[in-house]
């Protein structure tokens, strides 16, 4: 996974008290995951053959819920991806382990990983043969803000300032930015092809958003709901 | 903003407001989080800002997305006994 950010971070991350994040029957089936990946021998071995099919499944998953954005993929293409990710997400797995706090169901926590990885794996395919553009391919969203007819004269301040604001931030944030929020490429593209992290990358764009934000909130604007919610209401 | 696709593209420029975990934390909670929403208790209580960061982050989002679509689809095809 990618290095630790350092966005500000509401409160704890512990459970709230009184409440047990799991029951005691799936905490048995947990242990019993632990108990023979820990083994010796034919126990062992039995749990990862179960473990590696159970990361299939997940990754397969995955993959079919995908399967839309690759319509020049086979059938046999598209399930190497899968299988790949499934290995991929067994290392994981098998290196994380004691990591594994029992806040969740065990299967759970190890069907994350391959999602994690087939995800992934398919967002690098998508874009393998692409370049990654850091500089906007349209801003026909955004347009210029001169151009607003009148009853937009109030969208068309928000555009200019927000056109101002990108201005102001350094260049690696306006990279990072126009690429992950314009240009929309997959995060971990860019961070692949940049030579960094995912949290690196995420911190950059939170910094970057922040600024922005600062600088509309410096000029009395307040440019849009907050969230996806807000907006429907 | 009276046009829907500029907002969303302007909320994808600014994203979240509130604070917000960090990719690896998000990582680090989503199997978690996941059980709690899908079990119903209130998951963002127990990791505050995990919503704030999926609704600015595409890519944990989709995760979540998928991981909350498969631990579903599975405990429908195979109910606890």
């Amino acid at each position: 996974m990618s290095s630790a950010g350092e966005c500000d971070v509401a409160g704890p991350l512990t459970a709230p008290p009184g409440r047990p994040p799991v029951e005691d029957a799936v905490r048995a089936e947990s242990d019993a995951w632990l108990s023979s990946l820990r083994a010796r021998g034919e126990e062992r071995e039995l749990a990862i053959v179960r473990l590696h099919a159970l990361l299939l499944r997940a990754a397969r998953f995955e993959t079919a819920r995908r399967r839309p954005t690759f319509p020049r993929l086979g059938g046999a293409e598209i399930d190497d991806l899968a299988v790949q990710a499934a290995d991929d997400a067994l290392l994981a797995v098998l290196s994380r382990l004691d990591s594994f706090r029992g806040a969740s169901r065990f299967t759970t926590w190890a069907y994350k990983f391959a999602i994690y990885q087939t995800a992934v794996t398919m967002r690098r395919r998508a874009w393998q043969d692409r370049e990654v553009p850091l500089e906007p391919e349209s801003w026909a969203l955004l347009p210029d803000p001169g151009k607003q007819p009148p009853q937009h004269a109030e969208d068309a301040e928000v555009l200019a300032a927000v056109a101002q604001g990108i201005a102001a931030l350094t260049q690696h944030q306006r990279d990072v930015l126009v690429a992950l929020a314009v240009n929309e490429v997959p995060i971990d593209v860019l961070a692949e092809r940049l030579g960094t992290t995912r949290g690196a990358l995420y911190k950059t764009l939170h910094d970057a958003r922040r600024n922005l934000r600062g600088h509309l909130a410096a000029l009395g604007l307040r440019a849009l709901p907050t969230t996806l919610a807000e907006e429907a209401r | 903003m009276n046009d829907p696709r500029r907002a969303t593209a302007l909320r994808r420029l600014l994203g979240p407001e509130g604070p917000e975990v960090t990719c690896d934390v998000c990582f680090e909670e989503l199997d978690r989080y996941v059980d709690l929403q899908l079990a119903g208790v209130d998951a963002e209580r127990s990791v505050p800002g995990m919503a704030a960061h999926l609704d600015g982050c595409p890519a944990c989002s989709e995760e979540h997305a998928s991981l909350t679509a498969l631990v579903t689809e599975l405990s429908r095809s195979h109910p606890p006994e």
